[in-house]
């Protein structure tokens, strides 16, 4: 089975050496991808369309702003179906293994990281807010802020972090990510723009039509930011324990 | 091909990252197909899905640019640009102008760098629910090795298998009878709770089937039996012990009641029913074709049964 599984494995191998023959040299400019149209009018055009100095910004939440949006919405989707999957799966094999851990957190864990969580809490928002002009956007910070949950539910216990984060307002900052991505869509199709058109919401707003460009594409990364850091935890949690939300690593 | 002094060296200095990028690919690639444990699966696909990544990267990569970030000199709104030349007046004049072919250049592109950060939170978030997945196969089977869990899914559907069976081809069902006689009487008293859910789940499915095609049962048939052979070696092992019993007392019955109402051809449910008395309460059961009756026949099968031992 193993060997006979190597045939396809390595026929597709010589396809791909034999394809690596027409593909550009490493970091020629000239490369097919750097030279399209698409590409050069992203670099060319950015600032001048959003004011947005980061360009990777600027595609990800504004040229390729359902891309994204549709990207996120996997995302949710992915944490409901966990969350789904394992609901009170544990509950019924009671004796399968025991998640329970009676040592007590450690004291140089835990103070460390009541000194780091603020730092690593403010630095999301940093990554979310300023993703703008540097590298970072909604899904850097989304997974920052994320993870600094998982740090609170790892020095003392999934319940600690539970009572910070509970699971159902997990499920509702995740769908209040998403609602906000589409609601910024939808509001610049009701002010007679297309879908995710935000220039359109310089007609409430009262900034040009770029700089309403550059501050939807802020509330769009903060929708995603939401979306991301409820589903990372709730992610954690579920795994870590098969769903019984008690005990934990 | 590969004879060839040029290619080698083309393959291992100028195109390295794109072999790297096979490389990795195949190993992710062989890990999906080859490996038994799911996890392991899982973790080629991680591979595999890295190799995507990189070989994106590697194709969006360009010399001597930087980041797909404007500088501050090159921004067209920028306050950095208009305060550093000090000529705020010419620059509102002007407007924000297009950035110029040359210095397009410097600035690597963006497009690969967005894709690849999606993929990567996608990733993440599709590898828990795979992950999520494996746990509850875990719980449900008591293993995450493919080749067993394959053999606890086929033992299952031999186990719904001979209500088709009596219907169409009767030798081999007595075959798997013989097979699982000694079983069945060996144990047939005691996992009575851990055998309700399991008929309750696939009867419907069975039914369908017996009515829809008769070929697939026949042929689906003759893999049980061939599955069993296999699974006799294997339940030696760790796999579960309820199953073969399980099995055998579904399949059991199921001839015994189809010699017994041949006249009727009773079709699926009495075999799930009791073995002995109460062909009468059973066969009452057989003609509603709704989802209820597997529960009902299992509640029929779990109070005969008490009686008879």
């Amino acid at each position: 089975m193993k060997k006979l599984s190597l045939i396809p494995v390595l026929l597709v191998g010589v396809l791909l050496i034999y394809a690596a023959k027409d593909f550009p040299e490493w970091g020629s400019p000239s490369s097919p991808a750097s030279k399209s149209p698409v590409s050069s009018h992203f670099i060319a055009n950015t600032g001048v369309d959003t004011e947005v100095p980061n360009m990777v910004t600027a595609v990800l939440a504004d040229y390729r702003g359902f891309d994204t949006m549709f990207e996120t919405v996997v995302v949710f989707i992915a944490g409901m179906a966990v969350l789904a999957i394992l609901k009170n799966s544990g509950t019924k094999k009671s004796g399968a293994r025991e998640f329970e851990v009676d040592a007590e957190p450690d004291i140089i864990v835990t103070n460390t990281v009541r000194l780091l969580v603020p730092v690593i809490q403010i630095f999301a928002f940093y990554v979310l807010a300023h993703g703008h002009v540097s590298p970072g956007g909604g899904f850097q910070g989304g997974v920052v802020m994320g993870a600094s949950f998982i740090l609170i539910a790892l020095s003392w216990d999934l319940e600690t972090a539970l009572a910070r984060f509970p699971l159902d307002r997990c499920t509702i900052v995740a769908g209040a990510g998403i609602i906000l991505y589409a609601g910024i869509g939808l509001l610049s199709m009701f002010l007679g723009g297309e879908f995710l058109d935000y220039a359109e919401l310089a007609k409430i707003f009262p900034v040009s039509r770029e700089m309403a460009r550059y501050h939807a594409m802020l509330g769009v990364e903060i929708g995603v930011g939401l979306t991301v850091t409820a589903i990372m935890f709730s992610l954690y949690a579920n795994l870590s324990t098969e769903g019984r939300l008690k005990g934990g690593l | 091909m590969f004879e060839d002094g040029g290619i080698i060296n083309e393959l291992f200095i100028e195109r390295l990252n794109y072999l790297i990028y096979v490389v990795l690919l195949l190993i992710g690639l062989h890990a999906m197909i080859a490996k038994n444990n799911l996890i392991k699966k899982l973790i080629g696909m991680s591979i595999f899905q890295t190799a995507i990544i990189l070989f994106y990267v590697s194709v969006g990569v360009k010399e001597g640019a930087t980041i797909p970030i404007y500088l501050p000199e090159h921004d067209p709104h920028g306050s950095h640009a208009t305060h550093a030349e000090g000529n705020q007046t010419t620059e509102q004049n002007h407007g924000p102008v297009v950035l110029e072919a040359g210095l397009v250049k410097g600035y690597s592109n963006p497009l690969p760098h967005v894709l690849m950060l999606t993929a990567i939170v996608v990733g993440v978030a599709t590898l828990g629910l795979a992950l999520a997945l494996c746990q509850r196969i875990y719980q449900g089977y008591g293993t995450i090795e493919e080749d067993e869990l394959l053999a606890q899914i086929e033992k299952q559907e031999t186990r719904t298998q001979p209500r088709v069976v009596s219907k169409e081809s009767k030798p081999k069902a007595v075959a798997v009878k013989k097979a699982s006689t000694a079983k069945a009487k060996a144990s047939n008293t005691k996992p009575k709770s851990s055998a309700k859910p399991t008929p309750k789940k696939l009867a419907p499915k069975s039914q369908a089937k017996s009515l829809s095609s008769t070929s697939k049962a026949s042929s689906s048939q003759s893999a049980s039996v061939k599955s069993k052979a296999r699974r006799a070696v294997a339940k030696s092992t760790t796999t579960s012990k309820v199953k073969p019993v399980t099995k055998a007392k579904s399949s059991a019955p199921a001839k015994s009641a189809s010699v017994k109402s041949k006249a009727k051809r009773a079709p699926a449910k009495p075999k799930t029913a009791s073995k002995a008395k109460p062909a009468t309460k059973t066969k009452s059961t057989t003609n509603p074709k709704s989802s209820t009756t597997p529960k009902k026949s299992t509640s029929a099968k779990a109070r005969p049964r008490t009686p008879k031992k």
